[in-house]
């Protein structure tokens, strides 16, 4: 029998993460805001930052952060696979497109907006925007869940692929959507206004305090996902994910339950998309590809599905490694070797083998959760115990 | 959510006022097999009703139409003056039917008390924003309902397992959690199916005594499907027979230890005829 695990895991609080979170924080915004900038930094640490982690690269890692976040309460949390998340970055991206850009030069609507009053085009308050993509993603996580979260898992899945797909291509081909064009299409559209922050506007390279901002957006949503977790709608997520006819057997209501799972994820991804608009300063339909939300699902899983730590670290890890830290990597490997190896075309077949290396020898991911780790080793538990049981029966 | 009031409304009355629970003329089919075949069945209050029949008679089906998982191709069932054939399992579960399974399905990798607290989930009313913002009525809300969960947990006699994951119980303990987390429901009605399987002698007793106890201190019915006779025939004062989806007989533990067709059910079936 297994020993006691239940415990600490119960009681050992939460809080204290909020101090380690807010130091760790401090020093990534100390370091590309003022130590990067300083003239007295030794050219080899500012080349070595620049090389293996520049600032616009953390701060796309800290997008990955945020939607990974979101997907964690989808996938982790309820149990439900979602193979179709960047449909929601897509929504939020064009909500900031939409509500904070020219985009619709022939109107002049301006709410708080961080450009001056007589600018064409929808400018609403990036705050009350970053809100509205939340919402909206929520309301398109509930439709599209609603008559999909009946289907056997495996449907789902392909339910939500599809909606992975058919969004991003309604936007691609947004152009002349019935008559309305309502993205530019594969032109995209270029530049959304600036972020009011109090006595500064923040553009799109004003990296430190972006990432600045992202890290309490991140924040927002481990906070969201620790607290949901540990009340009644966390627990009955729980129940679901083990045992859904158990589940509605003691009450839970089975489709709100799953609902409520899509929606709060895909309002994180509303959140994500409208903090990469700003952070790329446009919104272009080609960069939400079927790719990323598998790249978002290997995150959660890699980095431990249901922990939010573990969850931060895959998505830190994987975004790196994709945008930067292999190509960083080549170059130096080529330089010491003086070999010419193109690394980044590799990075999918890198991907592909961590994840099979994984599953075979650490399947609950680098920091998992103390359940799902019990969860992911039970089938092995259950091959062994059903040997000893023919075992004694063969006796 | 299907709802017609009329039908909710709707007094069985005559068959007597005490009923709590009234199944009339259920049947259900799987394909061509008449798992259950127009059975009646009435739970009075406050009493112990069993339900006993060989293997496959269809006692288990007829729980799962009870609880809602199955709708049943005729008939209906009332609770109290509620029609809730067509109510979904968690409503059902809500206005106070709660049921443990044949093969224990606990949260395996919930707690004690987490599995309890799940039970309370439809009675509980915070929101996800109290959640997320840990108000007060939240908070209040919470540790009423984990010193209720304690108290539970302490009455099914597996008080020192809160914290532990219900998998790493001992398979009687799990019994006993599963009736636990299926009283943390609030119900009217209790459905245990087989609920001794798998004990000895000593625990069934143990088992009976702690069944009379609920029913004497909790306004409570208990709806039984047992296959050990000694428990069945100790506790019950009514008994149900069900043999091939079909009620054989029905009526006082004496009455049923001497019918003939219920004996003749149960010859030639050796798995029960060894207990
Ligand atoms: N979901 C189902 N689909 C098809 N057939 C079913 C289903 N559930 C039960 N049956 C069949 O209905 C019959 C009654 O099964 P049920 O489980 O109700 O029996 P039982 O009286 O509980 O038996 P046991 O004592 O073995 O638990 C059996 O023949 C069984 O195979
Ligand atoms: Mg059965």
């Amino acid at each position: 029998m297994v020993k006691s695990t239940g415990t600490s895991n119960l009681t050992r609080s939460n809080r204290n993460w909020i101090r380690g979170y807010s130091i760790a924080a401090l020093v990534m915004f100390i370091t590309y805001q003022y130590l990067l900038p300083w003239e007295g930094l030794p050219l080899g640490i500012y080349d070595g930052i620049n090389k293996w982690m520049p600032p616009a690269a953390l701060n796309e890692s800290l997008v990955y952060v945020i939607m990974a976040l979101g997907l964690n309460i989808i996938v982790g949390y309820a149990g439900l696979l979602d193979l179709g998340y960047v449909a929601f970055w897509a929504i939020g991206g064009y909500c900031a497109g939409w509500f904070m850009s020219e985009f619709f030069y022939f109107l002049n609507i301006n709410f708080f907006g961080s450009v001056p009053a007589e600018s064409p085009g929808i400018h609403i308050n990036f705050w009350l925007v970053l809100l509205i993509g939340g919402l909206v993603c929520a309301f398109f996580g509930a439709l599209i869940g609603a008559p999909t979260l009946r289907l056997k898992s495996d449907y789902l899945a392909l339910v939500t692929l599809g909606f992975g797909e058919i969004i991003p291509q309604v936007f691609f081909n947004g152009e002349d959507f019935f008559g309305f064009n309502i993205s530019n299409g594969t032109k995209g559209i270029v530049r959304v206004d600036p972020i009011p922050a109090g006595v500064k506007n923040l553009g799109p390279f004003d990296f430190g305090w972006k990432l600045l901002l992202f890290i309490f957006l991140a924040a927002v949503m481990v906070f969201i996902s620790l607290r949901l977790r540990r009340g009644r709608l966390g627990r009955a997520w729980l129940a679901v994910r083990e045992d859904e006819l158990a589940a509605s057997m003691m009450g839970v209501p089975l489709m709100r339950t799953k609902l409520a799972a899509y929606a709060i994820g895909a309002f994180s991804g509303g959140l994500g998309g409208v903090a990469f608009a700003t952070h790329v300063d446009g919104v272009y339909a080609e960069r939400f590809n079927f790719a990323i939300s598998i790249f978002l699902v290997a995150m959660v899983v890699l980095g431990g599905m249901g922990n939010v730590w573990g969850v931060i670290l895959g998505a830190f890890v994987l975004s790196w490694v994709n945008g930067n830290g292999l190509a960083a990597f080549g170059s130096v490997y080529n330089e010491t070797f003086g070999t010419s190896i193109d690394f980044t075309s590799f990075t999918f077949l890198l991907f592909g083998l961590v994840l099979i290396l994984m599953m075979l020898f650490k399947r609950e991911g680098f920091v998992p959760e103390s359940r799902m780790k019990l969860l992911m080793h039970e089938s092995e538990l259950d091959e062994e115990e059903s040997v000893e049981k023919k075992k004694k029966v063969g006796r | 959510m299907r709802k017609s009031p009329w039908k909710r409304r709707r007094k069985w009355g005559g068959k007597g006022v005490n009923n709590l629970l009234v199944a009339k003329n259920i049947s259900v089919a799987f394909g061509g097999l008449l798992a259950v075949n127009d059975v009646s069945f009435d739970i009075p209050k406050k009493s112990i009703v069993s339900l006993i029949g060989p293997n496959g008679a269809g006692k288990t089906t007829f729980f799962n139409v009870l609880t809602g998982l199955y709708k049943p191709s005729r008939g209906n069932i009332l609770f109290g003056d509620q029609d809730i054939t067509d109510l979904p399992p968690h409503k059902i579960a809500e206005i106070g039917i709660a049921r443990t399974f044949q093969n224990i399905r606990l949260f395996g990798l919930m707690t004690a008390q987490e599995n309890l607290l799940v039970a309370m989930h439809s009675h509980l009313k915070s929101g996800v924003f109290a959640t997320i913002f840990r108000t007060k009525r939240q908070r209040k809300e919470e540790s009423e309902a984990v010193d209720k969960a304690q108290a539970i947990l302490d009455f099914a006699g597996v008080g020192r397992w809160t914290n532990e994951y219900a998998r790493n119980l001992s398979y009687g303990d799990q019994r006993r959690l599963e009736v636990a987390r299926a009283l943390a429901l609030e119900p009217k009605v209790l459905l245990l199916d087989e609920p001794t399987a798998g004990m000895n002698t000593q625990e069934s007793q143990v088992f009976i005594d702690f069944i009379n106890k609920l029913v004497a201190e909790r306004d409570i019915a208990v709806m039984l499907i047992e296959h050990d006779m000694k428990v069945v025939m100790s506790v019950s004062q009514r008994v149900t027979v069900l043999d091939q989806g079909e009620k054989i007989a029905e009526g006082s533990p004496d009455q049923i230890r001497s019918n003939p067709r219920v004996i003749e059910a149960y010859l030639g079936k050796p798995k029960v005829a060894r207990k």
